[in-house]
């Protein structure tokens, strides 16, 4: 399944039947809005009407975290760095 | 010594059996006139969830040291300053359990998932610190479906919350632990979310009042994003009156949600005019359901307050809507859980979370974009639209919150797309971004809470007040519990 790719998940095979079924379901009955026609309408986006909100660019002391705040979450740090999955694959030289 | 441990052991026990005020106002009136202090509160409310929440289920985290800690203070603030006390804090000595949603520093938060089962947050939602600064006591965090994604409470990692009403019953959900803490007088006061009827449905099931502000009446700030344009943050209470005065408190700019906006609302005349939708009187709504409507609109007619039919054409894509719109912007949000900065990786992720994920990705996936996210936006227009020419007429409209009663545990468990369809009463507020007030008016025969919701305008949650009110006073309303 493509999507399950795309959303950065990961499937048992044994899964797959149930999750195509229920999705499948769902899509179809989504697609009652094909019965009516509203080619000519304005997509909404969110319901406020406001447009470009923008604040002073001051640094909100309140919003902010120190580094250790900010690592925390998790016991994957080294040297105040969140440690992550390799991106590059380590070449033989 | 014997008999003074005896005393002090009583005394506490004593404590603990109090009977528990079931207003904020009898709260308040009790802590200024020495009935009882706050930290006697504290000791009452925590041996109730202890005796009984183990059969419903509606905590995952309790945050006693906390809840003393501000009881003392509490109680310091009514002996320095007594009733003044009042109005600096003006929710002095209500206690609060905050849907497992909302970030609460140095308090586990869950939002009920194993993804984040150990999490800590570093900060606390805006609401959350208003609520604390206005004076409340924080009693701990309540259980919801995972992320919010439900309307049973049966898809919380954490088992499911029972109905306090009768235990083999649904609470409702997604803010199923604070609904059921509510109704079983765990707390006075108790957050939580709508983002399709999140709030509305659990109080309906639950049989207390339960408050959908405006799409940007309050911060969402703090709160773990489901869907950001459906997301409204809101509460429960005993009372339409309680619940307004929590309104108060959590409503406003805070200048770190940019779709919150501070509206003066419009001064009323008084004279009121209700609408009836008959989109939402479908075959399918259970005629006890029905029944309880049309009799409060009795109440309200009996009151002065003209009741008039009103259509809503669009009703019938809501879903349809909800269910493009939430998933895609569900997909997003929750991009961000990949178990590097916190909580678990992906794979922790339930089955309910998995599906709306990929739902989400589908719909907003290239070749599929237009036609089914763009349309659901274009219908979303055709929503808003029926409700302002709806509000052109009426100040509110009155209408059932769910076509049934609660429903048994397991019951719509294996059919999501049942499950969903349970939504269909309460979806089109939030797609169109406006309030719901949920009321209770009794029960069935079955003995399950029945209610309904008011409806209205952007920014009219103090027409949905006043009539809320009116009806509470008209029928002469005791808050009930579900159990003593």
């Amino acid at each position: 399944m493509h999507v399950v790719k795309l959303a950065k998940l990961k499937l048992a095979d044994s899964e797959i039947p149930k999750f195509s079924k229920q999705l499948s379901e769902i899509i179809s009955y989504v697609e009652e809005l094909d019965k009516a026609d509203f080619s000519k309408t304005e997509p909404t986006s969110q319901t406020t009407g406001l447009e470009n909100v923008s604040r002073q660019d001051k640094r909100n002391t309140e919003t902010v975290l120190s580094q250790d705040e900010a690592l925390s979450g998790t016991e994957s740090v080294q040297n105040g760095y969140f440690v992550v999955d390799a991106v590059f694959e380590s070449r033989d030289e | 010594m014997d008999i003074l441990w005896w005393m002090l052991y009583l005394n506490q026990e004593m404590n603990k059996k109090m009977n528990i005020p079931l207003t904020i106002k009898e709260t308040q009136e009790g802590l200024i006139k020495k009935k009882f202090s706050a930290v006697q509160l504290v000791d009452a409310y925590l041996a109730r969830i202890e005796k009984f929440d183990k059969r419903i289920n509606s905590f995952l985290t309790m945050s006693d040291e906390l809840a003393y800690l501000q009881a003392k203070e509490v109680d310091r603030k009514i002996e320095d300053l007594g009733k003044e006390a009042l109005e600096r804090n003006p929710l002095l000595g209500v206690t609060v359990a905050h849907k497992d949603l909302f970030l609460t520093k140095g308090l586990r938060t869950t939002a009920g998932s194993k993804v984040l089962e150990n999490y800590v947050p570093v900060y606390s939602a805006t609401v959350v610190k208003r609520l604390e600064n206005a004076g409340t006591i924080t009693l701990g965090k309540t259980n919801c479906d995972a992320w919010a994604h439900g309307a049973s409470g049966e898809n919380s990692d954490f088992g499911p919350t029972k109905n306090p009403w009768k235990k083999e019953y649904v609470p409702g959900g997604s803010s199923s632990g604070s609904a059921a803490a509510t109704s079983a007088h765990f707390s006075l006061i108790a957050t939580g979310t709508d983002t399709g009827g999140s709030i509305r449905q659990p109080a309906n099931f639950c049989g207390v009042v339960g408050f959908k502000p405006t799409y940007g009446a309050v911060s969402r700030y703090g709160v773990i994003a489901m869907a950001s344009s459906l997301d409204s943050v809101g509460h429960f209470g005993l009372t339409v009156e309680d619940v307004e005065k929590v309104f108060e408190i959590t409503k406003g700019e805070d200048g770190k949600d940019s779709t919150v906006r501070n509206i003066k609302p419009k001064t009323t005349n008084g004279k009121f005019k209700i609408g009836i939708p008959k989109e939402y009187f479908i075959e399918g709504v259970d005629p006890e359901v029905e029944k309880s409507v049309k009799e409060a609109a009795e109440i309200f007619k009996s009151q002065g307050v003209e009741v008039v039919n009103i259509s809503l054409p669009h009703t019938k894509y809501a879903i349809s809507v909800y269910y493009i719109v939430q998933p895609a912007e569900v997909s997003s949000n929750l991009g961000r859980y990949d178990g590097i900065r916190y909580g678990r990786n992906r794979g922790s992720f339930g089955d309910e979370a998995k599906r709306r994920i990929m739902l989400g990705t589908y719909v907003l996936s290239a070749g599929y974009y237009d036609a089914y996210y763009l349309k659901a936006q274009k219908v979303r227009s055709k929503i808003i639209e029926d409700f302002e020419n709806a509000f052109k007429k009426v100040d509110a409209i009155i209408a059932p919150v769910s076509p049934t009663p609660a429903f048994k545990l397991g019951e719509k468990a294996k059919d999501p797309l049942q499950m969903y369809l349970a939504d269909v009463l309460t979806a089109a507020a939030n797609v169109a971004g406006i309030p719901g007030l949920a009321i209770p008016s009794g029960f069935s025969n079955k003995e399950l809470p029945l209610g309904f919701q008011l409806m209205g305008a952007r920014f009219s949650e103090h027409t949905l007040f006043k009539l809320g009110k009116l009806y509470q006073k008209t029928v002469d309303w005791k808050p009930k519990i579900a159990f003593q």
